[in-house]
């Protein structure tokens, strides 16, 4: 549309400032509940800042009134990591077994779209029924695991045709032709070239695990998990302690987006490079 | 990097069914090789989405009394909720959430989208932007809604700064706990939503086409009136199904953000669960699922998705 040297039309700067006015629309919020977080012991849920303290985070761990903060916080990083396992295994599987045609795929897929679709407190509402009527307990690791992977598989799966949908069959073809068993065909082609995917499908999977609300509502049982506690806390607790477990629980989901995130770019930066040498190799 | 381009392009994946199953040529020994590999995942599903939706189905016909529901086959769940004035005011509370917010996240979705792709010349920067956009998404949305209350407040930093400025004498008091303080968290919650399919469309916009058009004389409001808008209906459709779905299936962001002043279907649901009615609860579920279908089904009639990505 545009070649590099000709002068940006008025619009681009309207848009660009229209653009910067919803970052700060999304990220400013949360920005002062960070800076709020370390509001001096004596001050509120607002500014100004009497002081700057960790008062609020040390309120956190010595848990007075604010419920099981650090429990529930174990409990969900356990459960996103499940959640996020499984979640790879059968997404990869399922992504690969669409890959042909068969009968039921269709159903299988409109299964996962009406999944993914089906509002949170519905799906949780018809899992403790369920439990119910079986005369089973609900707990997190049965049926909020349960629950939170009607949301996360519909998304592996999606995210795994994208992956798929861009990946190229010669490879394996070229491994069977080489004599490869299908074992060594999925280990040593098909799996690591399709890695960077199943790391952003271990991503969803562990974030929309971890912040995950609706669909655990009614299924965790007894013991909550961090959000659970988190949305018990907004009706009862009126101190910055909830903006510290907002800020905490934040970064923990800023360093698992980091860590994915620059992995998947070290492992494209490799492939650049390998690709580079071997050009090089066989120009010689 | 690749994550990024997942992300969008998951959505159209959505609509196409998942690309290969279209394309790949059928193989008779290869059937039972997808059914054990799509098995685990229709398993758990089956388990923990359509069978708790069917016991939803079949509760919704239970009697029930003050601690335990009873197996029979009745209609009173129903027959209430059609007879009470409550149902008609809900319905009319979320559709009008769900209008205003769709209608914001549009407005938002379309020009973020615009702004991304056809202003933004750097793959690079693209990227960084998309990210920048993406990144609140993965956070928790509990902590996401309530970063509104020191803003939105009586002495929040909304007011502060009104007062501040002389704009106002004394403190709004609209701002929190209200429908508007609702709808500000729904469109900083679900605008992402608007932006990932829309921006998926754009992308595939064929630049040389806005060229053309420019060329021939078309300004840029027609350019992007018959040429952009038409040519992202697909990501509008998708986006706005994630949207009203999010919109009229939510419970918690209403309760927080009106302060109970306001309430939803599905919060009213949720007031059912916490007494123990299941019954009526699982009824106002049935209805609910049944209004969301045929409002999916007016926009898939209007965009034909599935035509529009094979294609």
């Amino acid at each position: 549309m545009h070649s590099a040297d000709d002068a940006r039309p008025w619009t681009f700067y309207a848009f660009a400032a229209f653009f910067t006015l919803f970052v700060l629309f999304l990220y400013g919020p949360m920005i002062v509940i960070y800076i709020l977080s370390f509001q001096g012991p004596s001050g509120g849920m607002t500014f100004p800042l009497n002081g700057v303290s960790l008062h609020w985070f040390g309120a956190l761990i010595s848990q007075t009134r604010v419920g099981d903060i650090a429990g529930s916080f174990v409990r969900s990083i356990g459960l996103a990591a499940l959640v996020a396992l499984v979640t790879v295994v059968l997404s990869v599987l399922a992504g690969l077994g669409f890959r042909r045609r068969f009968r039921g795929s269709a159903f299988a897929f409109y299964l996962a779209i009406a999944s993914l679709i089906m509002p949170g407190l519905f799906v949780g509402l018809g899992i403790a029924l369920a439990f119910r009527l079986l005369g089973l307990e609900t707990s997190w690791y049965v049926s909020g695991l349960g629950a939170q992977l009607t949301w996360t598989l519909p998304f592996g799966l999606l995210i795994m045709f994208a992956v798929l949908g861009r990946f190229n069959r010669s490879y394996e073809e070229a491994a069977i032709d080489l004599g490869a068993t299908n074992w060594q065909k999925l280990r040593e082609v098909t799996l690591p070239m399709l890695l960077p995917g199943i790391i952003g499908v271990a991503l969803f999977g562990f974030t929309l695990s971890y912040d995950e609300l609706a669909r655990t509502a009614l299924t965790a049982g007894s013991e909550n998990t961090l959000p659970l506690e988190i949305w018990a806390m907004t009706t009862n607790v009126t101190s910055p302690t909830l903006y510290a477990v907002g800020a905490v629980t934040t970064i923990v989901s800023f360093v698992v987006i980091v860590i994915a995130l620059s992995s998947i770019a070290f492992i494209q930066r490799r492939r650049i490079r390998g690709a580079r040498d071997a050009t090089l190799a066989s120009a010689e | 990097m690749a994550i990024i381009e997942q992300a969008a392009d998951e959505l159209q994946a959505l609509a196409a069914s998942g690309p290969a199953v279209r394309e790949a040529a059928p193989e008779d020994s290869g059937e039972a090789a997808s059914w054990f590999q799509t098995a685990p995942m229709v398993i758990v599903l089956a388990l923990f989405f359509g069978l708790p939706m069917l016991v939803v189905l079949v509760v919704s016909f239970f009697d029930f009394d003050r601690t335990d529901i009873i197996p029979t086959f009745i209609l009173d769940n129903y027959v209430e909720l059609f007879r009470s004035e409550v149902t008609l005011r809900l319905y009319a509370s979320s559709l009008k959430f769900a209008f205003i917010v769709w209608a914001v996240t549009l407005v938002l979705g379309f020009n973020i989208a615009y702004f991304l792709v056809f202003h933004v010349r750097s793959l690079l920067w693209q990227i960084g932007l998309f990210l920048v956009c993406t990144v609140p998404f993965l956070t928790s949305n509990v902590i996401r809604m309530i970063s509104w209350i020191p803003f939105l407040g009586r002495n929040g930093i909304f007011n502060q700064a009104l007062e501040g400025a002389g704009i106002v004498n004394q403190p709004l008091e609209f701002l929190l706990f209200s429908d508007f303080a609702v709808i500000v968290a729904y469109v900083h919650l679900f605008t992402l939503f608007m932006v990932v399919p829309i921006f998926n469309s754009m992308a595939r916009i064929d630049k040389s086409l806005l060229e053309a058009a420019r060329d021939a004389g078309a300004g840029r409001f027609r350019v992007v009136a018959e040429i952009v808008l038409p040519l992202s209906r697909t990501g509008i459709a998708l986006g706005s199904i994630f949207v009203i779905t999010l919109v009229m299936g939510d419970s918690f962001v209403v309760r927080t953000m009106s302060g109970g002043q306001s309430a939803s279907v599905v919060s009213a649901l949720q007031n059912e669960v916490a007494g123990l009615q299941y019954p009526p609860a699982a009824a106002s579920a049935v209805i609910m699922v049944i209004i969301v279908t045929l409002m999916v089904a007016g926009i898939l009639r209007l965009v034909d998705v599935r035509k529009e990505l094979a294609g």
